[in-house]
């Protein structure tokens, strides 16, 4: 048994492996040290607790085999999941910290004494409003994460779901959570304590359904968010330095990928939480595509030809690419469009995808290094300059509208300028609109030739037609 | 007269937020998605409370309601801690070998 003050230093020093852990990512170079740095720091975490409470009865055992079962789920999930699966995995994982969280809690309310927070029905007040707090983000966390989860899986239908008196029922709700944790301080009550969590878990979910597929990044960053909190909140429940200074970065991580999120899709956090967008808008929409505009369509062969013909190409990926698995395809054409000694670039926008930086995995994982991938700003002003803008499921990003019409709802959101390309290529499967549910006037410009397929097989089909 | 130590643990806090903003802002954008996966491993560290819950029972009663939450919590975290770091370490490997391939 270790003292606790030596145990509170490894703590800190758990913590600063965390701070490194993160700071490695600054570039792919130094990131895979970081990793290295975070499961250090979670060892020493994790032996340091085991040491600091010295009592090895049969419990050990027992500890030491649920860790191997869960750790064994963990490690085969890793290794299986495709790259694709990427975003449902990340908020299948942001549930699971969310329910720890309302575990932990929920044992050291039943058990405060192996805490020493006190004992059962005299729980010290700051502790009582600390592990309240703790399972009420948790439990928000896990809901959440539940339903994000389900929308991205494609269980639940992506669409935004609202019901009238929906905010003024969350915001009761909300409310009612602070309220119910101010009696518990009073009478310790242990219905009133499970009453925060049920309540809780169903906040979690009538916070999510109204918020639509295509503002998933922001949803998936803000329930990133929220886990951290939670962590942090059952941190100062147990006194636990490395919890509360993990919980801290984690909580501000994710509100920043929020807000570079929102940022990149002009719009405000508010807008996004209280959601329903894409849902309104989209009849009016299709009503407009009746009066079909003149589209100019091609195939494979156009399209290899036109491309084989220039000295530049920019790769615009999107969350179509990510469906149809095409992100192999897509490099294999680049390799030989490379041989012909065209210039290729790839433009992301930060958007792109259900996840940030969801575009840039998949194109590691076909293997195109990360130096021809570029970020929206960086590439923007490349576009005028380039003969092909080869647009492979993007939509919404490319859509000059956000610069031209101040009364469609992405007005001033930042686009890729794709149509500064002498032509462009758009693989899509069909006309239908993106998940804003606006039309694309990018369709209908003279220099837009519409490639009409699965992504996948058409730009297997340009390979071929390249030789 | 004596600070709280709960002041101590909020100093902590606040200033872990402060360097959790600096640092993630200099994450580059091509990162985010390992940024994610692996602020979901370390935020597991909440296994250390699950531990703490789990041996709080006796050896007559190893498995008690506390004890029980926490040894499903366990469960629940380590598959975190498993999964996070791995799906992490799989997705920078993939960084590294086109730099590798380039060479």
């Amino acid at each position: 048994m270790i003292s606790a003050n030596l145990s509170a230093v490894f703590y800190l020093l758990s913590g600063i492996l965390f701070i490194l852990a993160l700071r490695g990512l600054s570039s792919p170079d130094t990131s895979r040290q970081g990793n290295y740095f975070g499961i250090a720091g979670m060892i020493i975490a994790i032996v340091v607790t085991f040491l600091s409470i010295g009592n090895f009865s049969n419990s050990l055992v027992y500890v030491i085999i649920f860790l191997i079962i869960g750790g064994t789920i963990g490690a085969f999930i890793a290794f299986k999941i495709p790259m694709t699966a990427m975003p449902e995995l990340v908020a299948g994982f942001h549930s699971l910290v969310g329910l720890a969280a309302v575990f932990v809690a929920i044992a050291a309310f039943l058990n405060p004494e192996a805490f020493n927070l006190g004992v059962v029905g005299n729980i010290k007040l700051a502790s009582l409003i600390e592990m309240s707090i703790g399972a009420a983000v948790g439990a928000i966390t896990f809901s959440g994460s539940i339903i994000a989860f389900l929308k991205l899986r494609g269980i639940m239908s992506g669409a935004p779901i609202t019901f009238s008196g929906q905010h003024i029922l969350n915001l009761i709700l909300g409310i009612g959570i602070f309220v119910l944790i101010f009696f518990l301080c009073k009478t310790q009550s242990a219905n009133v304590f499970w009453t925060v969590v049920t309540i809780s878990f169903l906040v979690g979910i009538l916070l999510i359904i109204p918020i639509g597929g295509a503002d998933m990044p922001v949803v998936i960053s803000m329930l990133n968010s929220y886990s951290g909190w939670a962590a942090a909140g059952i941190g100062f429940t147990l006194e636990n330095t490395a919890l509360i200074i993990t919980g801290a970065l984690v909580g501000s991580s994710g509100a920043i990928l929020s807000y570079i999120m929102c940022k990149a899709m002009n719009r405000s956090f508010v807008s996004v939480i209280l959601g329903g967008f894409g849902a309104d808008n989209s009849t009016e929409n299709k009503k407009k595509g009746i009066d079909q505009k003149p589209v100019k369509s091609g195939n494979a062969e156009d399209a290899a030809f036109l491309m084989k013909n220039a000295s530049s190409v920019i790769i615009v990926p999107g969350y179509g690419m990510a469906v149809a698995q095409a992100q192999h395809a897509v490099r294999e054409m680049v390799d030989k469009l490379k041989k012909n000694d065209i210039k290729v670039t790839y433009a992301i926008h930060p958007v792109a995808g259900r996840m940030p930086g969801h575009m840039n995995v998949l194109l590691a994982e076909a293997n195109v290094p990360y130096d021809e991938v570029f970020e929206l700003e960086d590439i923007n002003n490349d576009f005028a300059n380039s003969d092909v803008a080869f647009v492979i499921g993007a939509n919404d990003v490319t859509n000059p509208v956000a610069k031209t019409d101040p009364k469609s709802p992405i007005f001033g959101m930042p686009v890729l300028d794709v149509e500064k390309c002498k032509s462009v290529l758009f693989v899509k499967r069909s006309l239908s609109p993106g998940y804003a549910g606006i039309d694309n006037e990018l369709f209908y410009k003279d220099n837009t030739l519409m490639l009409f397929a699965d992504a996948k097989k058409m730009t297997e089909d340009i390979v071929k037609n390249l030789d | 007269m004596e600070i709280d130590p709960f002041i101590f643990r909020f100093s902590i806090f606040i200033l872990s937020i402060f360097i959790g903003y600096y640092v993630v802002w200099s994450v580059t954008p091509s990162l985010h998605t390992p940024l994610m996966s692996v602020t979901n491993a370390i935020s597991s560290v909440i296994i250390v409370g699950a531990i703490i819950a789990a041996l709080a029972g006796s050896s007559e009663s190893i498995f008690n309601i506390s004890s029980i939450f926490g040894f499903i919590a366990i469960i629940l975290a380590a598959i975190n801690i498993f999964g996070g770091f791995l799906v992490t370490q799989r997705m920078l490997q993939m960084y590294k070998k086109k730099k590798d391939k380039k060479k």
